[in-house]
């Protein structure tokens, strides 16, 4: 049993939030912390591309250019870190998934995001569509910061942050379903805040 | 060689804050009641636990700024940002507990095999804090090794232990480098460690000698690369790497 | 956010391992390099602690904490020796 620390109080942690937006669990926090499992890619726009692949193919993929072309949304979310944090009516600018997923294979049930650095994630592909994923590249009404995932990064409020993968460089289509990174290691393959599905088997 | 268990369980105990010095306005020494400490060898640290009254817990990591065999001593610059330091080096006092876990390390440590090959020692800010733990150890030996201190700080303000490193002591060489601003009439360095300034202050290679790098990443990557460069066998520059920023 | 070092986790290593590893030697099972745990990258803001190899970066070994206990992969590392001192 710990002894309590006199007068520590930690980081900025809002008691005041509105509880029923926050899952069980978590701290309101009103900084955004940087997590990262490596070192942070610093991809250039004329070299960075997004692509849909499946079965070892490249299904489409659009340059920069080519993904500012598309219809652009501007989204205010609340985001859960498995760590414990949650950081309400973030706001973000990107591209709905389903305008990316729009001509490829709905057979498919499962995306692997791909990243930069070597990053992956798995999502069931009914929750990167329906107007619940994005792909990320504004936040704030600055342009993503390398280290919150910029150029682009996968944007999945519904589930843990994790999901949310940065520096995100594509879907993988998959008929079964592959855990990513931190699934790998032990975090739970959905993820979902609000049933805190922290670990593997909650 | 001191004998610290290199086996044996390593666990979360209460100590007791002690005396508190302020080296200079961002940085205080916090000593430390420590019932069941086993002792320590020069270099190594200690892991702190603070736990808020809803349950909320943070660990950090602080280097042993006292000798082997003198109280238990860390050093802690308040960062900008941080989420322990401040805690730590302004609002802890006398009599407040904390829980600790040590001592930890056995590859930052000093002596390393031998005590014989001259020593360089290059800190950067509070970098400089396991030295004072090698230089009181190297003193309290009465060991007249070869040694050279090359400290860099922003100003002479922020120099930590200052009172201390300017005794000239059997062997040692204390060199400040003061990258954001000099005292007019400083005589001595000024701007940041780089290649040139380790190939004047840096031991020739050819008399074997070991060096400890301490500080932030970009600081430690920057010296640790130019002393492999000017010949230093990688295995005989030893380095601790420091948060950057935000997790303090 | 920078990285820090082995160093950094001296404590939790201890923890699990029951002695002090940050000396122990570690073989990268990716690219091979070999050396000291002290001197591996350390990432320690993330859902679990990421240990990477200096030389390709490839991942050595991820601590995950559930429950207060450790999970631990080694799966990077192909051989991981105690020093004797």
């Amino acid at each position: 049993m710990s002894p309590i620390s006199r007068g520590f109080h930690g980081r900025h942690r809002d008691a005041t939030a509105d509880t029923d937006r926050v899952p069980p669990g978590q701290f309101v926090t009103t900084d955004f912390p940087v997590l990262s499992a490596g070192p942070t890619p610093y991809t250039p726009l004329e070299s960075w591309s997004f692509s849909i692949m499946q079965g070892g193919d490249t299904v489409k993929s659009w340059s920069w250019r080519d993904l500012q072309a598309l219809p652009v949304e501007d989204i205010t979310v609340d985001i859960h870190c498995v760590t414990r944090w949650s950081k309400l009516d973030t706001r973000w600018r990107g591209v709905s998934v389903d305008a990316l997923l729009a001509e490829a294979d709905r057979d498919a049930r499962y995306v692997l995001a791909f990243c930069d650095g070597g990053y992956t994630t798995n999502l069931p592909i009914a929750d990167v569509t329906g107007g619940q994923a994005w792909v990320a590249f504004g936040y704030d009404d600055q342009p993503l910061q390398p280290e919150h995932g910029g150029p682009a990064r996968l944007l999945v409020p519904h589930l843990y942050f994790w999901k949310s993968a940065k520096w995100v460089r594509g879907l993988e289509l998959l008929a079964a379903d592959e855990p990513g990174f931190w699934e790998r290691y032990g975090y739970n393959n959905y993820g979902d805040p609000w049933r805190e599905q922290r670990y593997a088997g909650d | 060689m001191a004998g610290t268990a290199v086996r044996g369980r390593l666990t979360w105990q209460v100590a007791t804050v002690g005396a508190v010095v302020d080296e200079t306005p961002a940085v205080r020494t916090i000593e430390l009641d420590v019932p069941d400490w086993a002792g320590h060898r020069a270099g190594q640290h200690l892991d702190v636990r603070l736990t808020a009254d809803d349950g909320y817990v943070a660990e950090r990591s602080y280097s042993l700024a006292s000798a082997p065999g003198e109280p238990v001593a860390i050093t802690v610059e308040r960062l900008p940002d941080g989420e322990v330091s401040p805690y730590l080096a302004d609002d802890l006092r006398a009599g407040d507990e904390i829980e600790i876990r040590g001592p930890i390390g056995g590859y930052f440590v000093w002596p390393w095999q031998e005590i014989v090959s001259p020593l360089l020692l290059v800190a950067g800010g509070s970098g400089v804090v396991p030295f004072r733990s090698i230089l009181r150890h190297r003193a309290d030996l009465g060991s007249t090794t070869p040694t050279r201190l090359l400290y860099s700080a922003r100003s002479l303000e922020d120099v930590i232990y200052r009172a201390e490193l300017d005794v000239v002591r059997n062997g040692l060489e204390v060199i400040y480098t003061l990258t954001r601003q000099q005292p007019p009439g400083w005589p001595g360095r000024a701007g940041r460690v780089n290649d040139a300034m380790l190939r004047e202050i840096a031991w020739p290679p050819s008399q074997r000698p070991i060096a400890y790098v301490c500080g932030p990443t970009a600081f430690v990557e920057t010296v640790a690369t130019g002393l492999v460069g000017l010949g230093y066998p990688a295995d005989r520059v030893k380095t601790e790497r420091f948060g950057g920023m935000g997790g303090g | 956010m920078d990285a820090l070092d082995g160093n950094a986790i001296g404590g939790l290593l201890h923890e699990i391992f029951g002695m002090e590893m940050t000396a122990a030697t570690g073989t990268c099972a990716n690219c091979g390099a070999v050396g000291p745990v002290a001197e591996t990258v350390v990432y320690l803001q993330a859902p679990g602690t990421v240990m990477r190899c200096r030389s390709c970066t490839a991942v050595l070994m991820v601590i995950v904490r559930r429950a207060g206990v450790n999970c631990v992969d080694l799966s990077g590392m192909a051989a991981l020796e105690p020093t004797a001192a």
